[in-house]
């Protein structure tokens, strides 16, 4: 348990992606079998627990000590899990301390009133807080450690090392605690079999186009051109009887869209875009952002918000496996499958035929009504290319729309992590609002950490430091009057109304596009310019 | 019957006996001073005479000059020093080099100032020496269940894994100035670590002091920019814990910023400072030695100075030992800067 628990703790507070590999790879390489493989069974979700409730705990924990003591505690750390780890008193006497497998074992073979006595037990015979912690956030269901699933599976990959696409595509037919999985990234035996049915088969994915480069060398003949709609890119397999819906990352998500996987027909695996789809249209982001991640599917929101996928590929046919062919090839076979199946839950995402590049780019800046207007930009796939895992270069371009662009004013600088943390590199800015006396302040609108260069990032922490107003814990407040602070030239994908915000508005995907070093504050946007670019998107 | 406040009472510049004119720890220049410790909340300057142990008083004119009071009287631990009426013994407190608690008899009556302390072994300083008392008035800076300070050997063993494992990053360690630094530097060298260690250049009037007392250090390196900066690579580097955030540390190469506080005990904390690898050392008693300290001295009286007073103050009660919260102000949080 000791070795777990300290991986659980370095990687909550570690930030950067090649650290926390480390960190996973070292602990798999280091830690025995079975405990590894529930470690990451654990780190990518495919194993949670919900043994214990918070009130339980907490009884647990005031039978042990002065209830008045304990609420003391609790109010200075905040968190119910990392207080009651921090003051469950020892127990001299108590049993040796479980091994990880131990305790999983014991979870997984326990009634929940066992459970409970057992996680009592455990947290007795502990010795070290960290190790009583990882325990409760085990037992609680969800680590929350700042660690994706992909990243779980790309640090076991890296024993190998084989590609991470290998271990996806296993993924799905192996079983915690994964001592095939191990013995075959070790050396030590063959391949696991993948010929499950439905599995997840690893996604391809597009290189951002270089259009100062890439176009000079491209011939459009070679290239079929799509929309990229804007909502999640999903797999759907239906095979053998099982359903299936994948994220791109391999992510399980079928219980969140029994709606969609029961429409699926059979013997098909489709990689699309899965979106909300209201009478044939597109409905905004957000309205998708409702149906996911909920635990529990609610009849009335599946009703008012019907997902459905807008095919883009098809992976596998019947028994024919279909990513090996040429995409003109596979587009054919798609084409007459949803003619076979079209519905209100599955649709076809049309070709946009283009004979210049210059053609393509006119229907880019300016999409004819409908759907189009809300799409992220367009995909360009080779007719010839196979469906790949990973991102390759040259087969696959994504082409996005320009992004919205405004001028907006540094208002709160915080400091970074990991390699920024000596610098201000997260920003708050805001654009000029009017009170009802016409007087204009500012209002923050976003936030942004990245879109400037290494370079720029030390001279907007210098800014920040010379014109430092207040400081709050990590965060300054930075000088921001019309004619003293900094402009930047924000870009962003999108725009939606939001509660969580003063402004009331939330862009996706801000960052700085430009440093205005020499805009005066008082010439950066106003609010209304937001909200006409969020009434254009509304309307579209 | 004498009663204990008219022996030691609080005053706003510091706990002060009346019978024997002197002030401990006082945050405001006074007459007549003990100082219990060199930590500068507890160790001002301008007083017109103090009274504490060589080490501290050295550790006084490094920090603010010779001239730092106009008199100064060196007492040995076990020793007994007379101010009037009144008897003054310094006793160890375990808290860093130099540190005692203070304890003072008048007319059969004993108090015992605990100063700050610990209960644990630091290679750098002699351990507490429990005082039966009276009265025994100890600090409470860590006075709540929540910090139940880990055996530092772990705590450090944990940081040379980490070194091990990012052999291409620095590990910078926070860590206070006087004890703390010494103390780590020393936990390093019994962990076997013998390559240089890198100070920064506030440690290293501290940590020459600290050696020119007998406390072996090993190879110090000043960690400045002459270098490139793949030559820290798995290197570890001590500073001040204001440094770590600072301009300063870009020096490093991707740097592990790791801090040894009591203060590391709670991840909000660690998360707020950017700590990537709390250590949890501190030279404080952790919850469990304040208890079992009231638990073994079972003074009549226990008086908490500072830290969370209530907490303590109630366990004391719960277990039979009347308690008061003396809510001194102008002591600082460990490495709370």
């Amino acid at each position: 348990m000791r070795a777990f628990a300290e991986l659980l703790d370095r990687l909550s507070l570690t930030a950067s992606r090649n650290a926390k590999l480390t960190l996973v790879r070292d602990y798999l390489r280091s830690a025995p079998d079975p405990d590894r493989g529930w470690a990451l069974a654990a780190l990518t979700g495919d194993l949670t627990f919900d043994a214990a409730k918070p009130a339980f705990i907490r009884k647990a924990v005031e039978a042990r000590m002065d209830p008045q003591l304990f609420r003391w505690s609790y109010d200075y750390v905040g968190d119910l899990a990392e207080a009651v780890s921090l003051v469950w008193p020892a127990r001299p006497g108590a049993n040796r301390e479980p091994d990880l497998s131990q305790v999983i074992e014991g979870l997984r073979s326990a009634s929940r009133a066992e459970a409970q006595g057992r996680i009592e037990a455990w947290l007795d015979a502990l010795r070290q807080p960290r190790e009583r912690w990882a325990l409760l956030k085990l037992v609680t269901g969800g680590l929350r450690v700042g660690l994706s699933a992909r990243l779980a599976k790309q640090a076991a990959a890296d024993i190998g090392p084989v590609p991470v696409s290998e271990v996806e595509e296993l993924w799905h037919c192996l079983h915690a605690p994964y001592e095939d999985l191990f013995a075959w990234l070790e050396g030590r035996s063959e391949k696991p079999t993948s010929e499950n049915p439905a599995r997840f088969r690893p996604v391809m994915l597009a290189q951002a186009i270089d259009e100062a480069v890439d176009f000079a060398k491209l011939d459009p003949a070679d290239y079929a051109a799509e929309w990229k709609w804007d909502g999640i890119r999903i797999q759907a397999a239906h095979e053998g009887g099982v359903r299936r819906l994948y994220t791109r990352t391999g992510d399980d998500i079928s219980r969140t869209f029994p709606d969609l996987l029961d429409a699926l027909p059979p013997d098909v695996v489709i990689d699309g875009e899965l979106l909300v789809i209201r009478d044939g249209r597109v409905a905004p982001f957000a309205d998708l952002q409702q149906r996911l991640n909920r635990k529990v599917v609610d009849a009335k929101l599946m009703a008012t918000h019907p997902a459905a996928i807008r095919a883009y590929d098809l992976l596998q046919e019947g028994a024919e496996d279909t990513r090996t062919l040429p995409f003109a090839e596979r587009r054919k076979r798609l084409e007459a499958f949803v003619a076979r199946h079209s519905g209100p839950r599955i649709d076809l995402s049309p070709m946009q035929p283009f004979e210049t590049w210059e053609a393509l780019a006119k229907l880019r800046a300016d999409p004819p009504p409908g759907d189009p207007q809300a799409a992220e930009g367009l995909m360009l796939k080779r007719w010839d290319s196979a469906y790949e895992a990973g991102r390759p270069k040259g087969p696959w371009f994504k082409w996005k729309r320009d992004p919205h662009l405004i001028d907006a004013v540094l208002m709160y600088a915080q400091r970074g992590h990991g390699k920024r943390s000596s610098y201000y590199s997260d920003y708050t800015f805001g654009v000029w609002a009017s009170d009802p006396a016409g007087q204009r302040f500012l209002t923050p609108v976003g936030k942004a950490y990245f879109g400037f260069t290494d370079e720029e990032l030390r001279q907007i922490d210098k800014f920040v430091r010379d014109n430092t107003i207040e400081r709050f814990g990590p965060v300054r407040s930075v000088r921001a009057e019309a004619h003293a602070g900094l402009v930047f030239e924000v870009a962003f994908e999108g725009l939606q109304r939001s509660t969580r915000h003063k402004s009331g508005l939330a862009m996706r995907f801000p960052r700085i596009n430009r440093i205005r070093w020499d805009k005066p504050p008082g010439e950066a946007d106003e609010l209304e310019a937001l909200e006409r670019i969020l009434a254009r998107i509304e309307t579209a | 019957m004498i009663r204990p406040q008219d022996l030691l009472c609080p005053k706003p510049e510091g706990l002060y006996c009346a019978p024997g004119g002197f002030y401990i720890d006082p945050v405001r220049p006074v007459d007549r001073a003990v100082i219990t410790h060199g930590h500068a909340d507890h160790a001002r300057a301008g007083h017109g005479a103090v009274l504490a142990t060589a080490e501290t008083l050295d550790i006084m004119a490094e920090r603010y000059g010779r001239d730092f009071t106009g008199s100064a009287q060196a007492g040995a631990y076990g020793e007994t020093v007379t101010r009037g009426p009144v008897e003054v013994t310094l006793v160890p407190a375990g808290h860093v080099l130099g540190s005692a608690q203070a304890v003072v008899r008048w007319k059969g009556l004993t108090m015992v100032v605990s100063g700050d302390y610990k209960r644990r072994r630091d290679p750098t300083c002699p351990p507490f020496e429990p005082v039966p008392c009276d009265v025994f008035i100890s600090e409470a800076t860590f006075g709540l269940p929540v910090f139940r300070h880990p055996d530092d050997g772990e705590e450090v063993a944990r940081l040379l894994r980490s070194v091990a494992q990012f052999p291409e990053r620095s590990h910078i360690v926070g860590a206070y100035a006087l004890g703390k630094a010494q103390r780590i530097i020393r936990l390093l060298r019994e962990a076997g670590w013998d390559a240089p260690i890198y100070v920064h250049g506030a440690l290293e009037r501290l940590n020459a002091l600290y050696t020119r007392r007998g406390v072996d250090l090993g190879p110090l390196e000043p960690a400045t920019t002459a270098g490139r900066k793949a030559d820290f690579a798995g290197a570890i580097v001590i500073a001040p814990p204001s440094a770590m955030q600072d301009r300063w540390s870009r020096r490093f190469p991707d740097p592990v910023s790791a801090f040894a506080s009591g203060w590391m005990q709670i991840r909000a904390r660690a998360r707020q400072r950017g700590v990537e690898l709390p250590l949890v050392i501190s030279d404080h008693a952790d919850w469990d030695e304040l208890t079992a300290t009231v638990a073994e001295l079972r003074p009549g009286e226990l008086w908490i100075t500072h830290g969370r007073e209530e907490a303590l103050a109630r366990w004391a009660e719960l277990h039979g030992v009347p308690a008061r919260a003396l809510a001194l102000v102008g002591y600082e949080d460990e490495g709370d800067d």
